[in-house]
């Protein structure tokens, strides 16, 4: 194991990748050595990611279709403007109306993703390629990682994650009154409630599993012995943080579908599967 | 059941080398290390490689394997098939001294430079006390065996030789993990994590936990948390202000 030495100067001078050959190492002039398709990954996750930014953007813009009574998209969830068709939350201002309501509150969950601990891998991987796979030479000269800004917002991931959760409380509400008709009547239930449950349980999952929240629930403590309640909420956000890349795609998928569903339902495309 | 493999070993030292072939005798149940003793056994036999248990405990043996940072005897050669040519490279990040012998005292300069554990004062009776929910996590971090593939495989180092100075690696990223989440310990090492040991360069990508032969989760259990305990001192305005008018202890 590690000696543990009196604590010496440290390293200091700031890191400057040259690009320049490496001394002393092995001459190896290959990129990389690897024979497994590692390029895979992080393709797929560059295609899907894109696909997701280029609907949701334009979902975000169109500024219709978003709303079929009793049902809401996510995207445009909380309805913040007058000149926002859903009623789920107070109308604060009415804004230019060339302004989508969805530009308004994109901010949070935009900025939750993009902060998410699990997301900065998938982008730096699949976008930034730094690097691109485990291994695999990246193609930059210079390299100073999250040390410096811009990329020192990252550091600001969980007032994001406070967004988030408060969102997540709306877009609950906004399932639960799926269980409305379109009249306003309670005791209705339909394939687009189910949907709207599903995709706000999946934001809970995804939210709660953060590594801002594993953090800000216990892991900050060194004794755990003396908080016993936080140190139980530790121990199941830690259990949920294990699955929090696969709860990160899920609930990505379940946004596009729920605003999906909405958009085929408001443009009249399918009607409602009615349960009860 | 035994088969002729291919194998590509690199040779050389620090004024260069390339990768020579070999076809060596391979046999049921061997692992990469054993064919690397029988090439030097038979072929080669000045061939420069470490190793010590053969067991994955001691970290020695570590090599990059089809371009990926492994234990050599922890790679078993049931994972090729027998017509695949198996390339065997010393680790990258460091300087070579021999063939599949790499200098690794980089990682022994960082270490040194880590804040001393410094506990807090005994009880009454001359006795430590903790409790293990307060430990286990820290215990996590001391199965490290230092084998240093999540250093070898760290793009901060690897792609840019000149952060070395600025960037501790993984491994010590860890230990100060380790050291800062011990309950018994009373040094702050957030700033010096982020200031001297360049916590920041880290951009999360985990090829550290992907190539940690003891299965340690060095991303989601230890640098992430320390991340987060900097933001906690550096970059969160309501923590700050919280441990600055005594509403937020440290526990």
């Amino acid at each position: 194991m590690t000696t543990t030495a009196p604590r010496g100067t440290g390293a200091v001078t700031p890191g400057r990748g040259s690009g320049g050959p490496p001394p002393r190492r092995a001459a190896i002039a290959a990129r990389h050595l690897r024979t497994d398709r590692w390029w895979l990954q992080p393709l797929i996750t560059a295609v899907v990611l894109l696909c997701f930014v280029v609907y949701s953007s334009f979902r975000a813009f169109q500024n219709a279709y978003y709303f079929a009574e009793p049902y809401i998209s996510p995207f445009y969830s909380p309805c913040i403007t007058t000149g926002c068709e859903g009623d789920t939350f107070p109308e604060f201002f009415t804004g230019p109306s060339f302004i989508s309501p969805a530009i308004y509150i994109l901010v949070i969950p935009l900025g939750f993703r993009g902060t998410c601990y699990y997301y900065r891998k998938a982008y730096y991987r699949s976008f930034w390629l730094s690097p691109p796979a485990c291994a695999v030479g990246e193609p930059h000269r210079r390299y100073t990682g999250e040390s410096r800004p811009p990329l020192l917002i990252q550091n600001l991931h969980r007032y994001a994650l406070y967004g988030a959760l408060i969102f997540n409380v709306v877009l609950t509400y906004d399932a639960i009154l799926g269980f409305r008709d379109e009249t306003g009547e309670w005791g209705h239930m339909g394939l687009g409630t189910l949907v709207l449950l599903v995709n706000a349980a999946l934001l809970w999952l995804y939210t709660l599993s953060c590594h801002s929240c594993r953090h800000l629930v216990g892991g900050r403590l060194n004794h755990f012995s003396r908080h016993p309640l936080r140190y139980r909420l530790w121990t199941r956000v830690s259990r949920l943080n294990a699955s929090h890349a696969r709860f990160a795609w899920l609930s990505l998928f379940s946004v596009a579908i729920a605003d999906a569903y909405v958009f085929l339902l408001a443009t009249g495309t399918i009607s409602d599967l009615r349960f009860f | 059941m035994s088969y002729a493999g291919r194998f590509r070993v690199w040779r050389g030292d620090v004024t260069g080398g390339d990768l020579e072939d070999f076809t060596v005798e391979v046999n049921e149940g061997e692992v990469v290390l054993d064919v690397i003793h029988r090439l030097q056994a038979t072929q080669a036999g000045d061939l420069a490689v470490r190793w010590n248990c053969k067991a994955g405990k001691c970290g020695s043996c570590g090599a990059e394997i089809n371009g990926r940072p492994r234990l050599m005897c922890m790679t078993r050669m049931s994972t090729f098939g027998e017509a695949d040519t198996v390339t065997i490279t010393p680790l990258r990040t460091f300087p070579v001294v021999r063939d599949l012998v790499t200098d690794v005292s980089y990682n022994y300069e960082k270490a040194a430079q880590i804040p001393a554990f410094s506990p807090r004062p005994r009880d009454a009776d001359g006795n430590y006390r903790m409790q293990q929910v307060d430990v286990e996590r820290s215990q996590e971090f001391r199965k490290c065996i230092e084998c240093f593939l999540c250093q070898d495989t760290c793009h901060v180092i690897r792609d840019h030789e000149g952060n070395k100075a600025a960037f501790a690696g993984p491994r010590f990223l860890i230990r100060l993990a380790e050291l800062d989440m011990h309950p018994l310990d009373t040094t702050d090492r957030r700033d010096a994590a982020q200031d001297e040991f360049g916590l920041g360069y880290c951009n999360i990508t985990k090829c550290c936990s992907e190539v940690c032969p003891e299965g340690i989760h060095l991303t989601d259990n230890g640098i992430i948390p320390l991340k987060e305990r900097v933001v906690d001192r550096r970059f969160d305005p309501l923590t700050w202000l919280g441990s600055k008018i005594g509403r937020r202890p440290r526990d």
